[in-house]
């Protein structure tokens, strides 16, 4: 088994998917403790559709640099869907189901118009081997930002996070560390498309953070907690999708699941033991 | 005595329609005030106004020398999200001290000591390493209390402080006010469906009313018209 292990990391396209998954699951694990927390799950969701869209149609033209050009278009997406949210007039979860369909829709018809069927599968659910040495550096740089902003502002998203109006009025701007938080999700989710497919990237921003939640109670040792499990799955999933040849995203979301259960069992278990 | 609000001529409207008009009060250094008034009478307005949160429509709110905006502690209603939170006591009130930082990114050990004083002051100490969504609606109450008094020593904002609190942590809360206001001198502005409590423990009471609102003290109050009418039904 070990053997096998080490075998299997003496391919380029290993290392490459392990050292760029395990920095988007470290920067999706961080944002998705808040982005839980408030309420904004769907949002992950939602942009991760939004990427797909505008991946598909920039192939489709025949972009270059496909990755890039949707970075602009989700991060516009993502400051739109949080204006929404905070907009309690309009329906803020049909609007967010109105555009991942609608951006899904115009992602699949660009992408079968011009051919690409081939790409699909791998879009949609993600590929071990969708990582090159270009996207690693652009993976890896943006990792690096988004943890380094994310360390900076620790404080004030927590602020934010749990007393939104508590942090406004007493002079914090909340509105900014929304539209970072949204910010630096956007940017996760184009990192982590192509790998974790864009149908399942947002179970990457979600899963750690409700499973760190049940386990933990303070609000630092929930995000530590989240981290660990989310470069845990991501690994052990990894490895499954290479020795199975399954989709990697789909491999990762079913090991954050099995650890989702778990993590329920115990939290019940303590609870009776009446130690919460 | 200082003052360190001074509203005058205050209109809000809120979708094309006034909610306040021509209101005019002050909040003196060591004033405990009670905002009163039916639903609907514009007391969270006014409050958005008071917190800097709506402009408002005409007249003019004014900070008084000793006072920057960010030295007002508050206690905000509630939100159904921070119920379940995973933080712990210590964390919650330790952000209470964010106003104060700018853009450092982290706590100095001063903020620190300021927390652990005013977790002491709240009697909340043996709280301090639980989970703030284990606590009882009550033990909530104090530990965002806590927060306000990092946020600000001198003047704290209440928007409706015992709301869902049974009548004896409702009683503790107000006596745990009173103490503040009494033994610490922090001024203090309360939103309040509770006129009779009101009465009892403010120095001031603003009766917010769209034809002709009430400002004075509670002695005042009581003799008022609106008062009376309050306190014919109420006692």
């Amino acid at each position: 088994m070990i053997n096998e292990i080490i075998e299997m990391f003496q391919n380029d396209f290993m290392i490459r998917a392990l050292i760029g998954g395990i920095l988007v699951s470290l920067c999706a694990s961080l944002l998705g403790v808040s982005l839980v927390l408030k309420r904004y799950s769907m949002i992950g969701d939602g942009l991760s559709h939004v990427g797909f869209g505008a991946l598909a149609v920039a192939s489709a033209i025949g972009s270059a640099a496909p990755l890039q050009i949707a970075i602009p278009v989700v991060v516009a997406a993502a400051f739109f869907l949080l204006r929404l949210s905070e907009n309690s007039k309009v329906k803020g979860d049909a609007a967010i189901a109105l555009i991942s369909t609608g951006a899904l829709a115009i992602g699949i018809t660009a992408a079968s118009v011009t051919g690409l069927n081939t790409d699909i599968n791998s879009y949609l659910f993600g590929s071990i081997i969708a990582m090159d040495s270009t996207d690693l550096i652009f993976c890896s740089v943006l990792s690096f930002i988004i943890i380094v902003l994310f360390v900076f502002f620790y404080n004030k998203i927590f602020a934010v996070t749990f007393d939104e109006n508590f942090a406004k009025a007493t002079g914090t701007k909340a509105g900014i560390y929304n539209m970072i938080i949204a910010l630096l999700t956007a940017l996760t989710i184009v990192v982590g498309m192509k790998m974790m497919g864009s149908m399942l990237i947002s179970s990457l921003i979600i899963f750690p953070a409700v499973i760190s939640m049940r386990l933990c109670s303070r609000f630092k040792t929930v995000i530590i907690t989240s981290a660990i499990v989310s470069v845990l799955c991501f690994i052990i999933g990894l490895i499954v999708s290479y020795y199975y040849s399954a989709p990697t995203g789909a491999s990762i979301v079913i090991v954050n699941l099995i650890v989702l259960v778990l993590a329920v069992i115990i939290s019940r278990f303590r609870i009776r033991k009446g130690k919460i | 005595m200082e003052e360190l609000i001074k509203c005058e001529r205050l209109a809000f409207s809120y979708e094309n329609a006034d909610v306040i008009k021509d209101l005019s009060f002050t909040v003196c250094e060591g004033d405990y005030l009670c905002i009163v008034g039916e639903n609907g009478s514009g007391k969270s307005t006014l409050t958005k106004g008071l917190l800097g949160l709506k402009a408002p429509d005409s007249g003019t709110i004014t900070f008084g020398e000793g006072l920057k905006r960010n030295e007002i502690g508050y206690l905000p209603q509630q939100t159904p999200a921070q119920k379940d939170f995973p933080a712990s006591v210590f964390e919650v009130v330790l952000s209470g001290r964010l106003n104060s930082r700018g853009l450092r990114p982290f706590y100095s050990k001063n903020d620190k000591m300021t927390a652990h004083d005013n977790i002491r002051k709240l009697g909340i100490e043996d709280l301090m390493r639980r989970s703030y969504r284990d606590l009882s609606g009550g033990q909530q109450q104090r530990v965002l209390l806590a927060r306000a008094l990092c946020a600000g020593r001198k003047l704290i904002f209440l928007d409706e402080p015992v709301t869902g609190l049974d009548p004896i942590v409702t009683e503790e809360m107000y006596r745990l006010i009173e103490e503040l206001n009494k033994k610490d001198k922090i001024t203090v502005v309360m939103v309040s469906h509770d006129i009779v409590s009101a009465v009892k423990y403010a120095t001031h009471i603003l009766h917010l009313n769209y034809e002709k609102s009430f400002f004075g003290t509670a002695e005042e109050y009581i003799k008022s018209p609106l008062g009376q009418y309050f306190f014919s039904d109420a006692v």
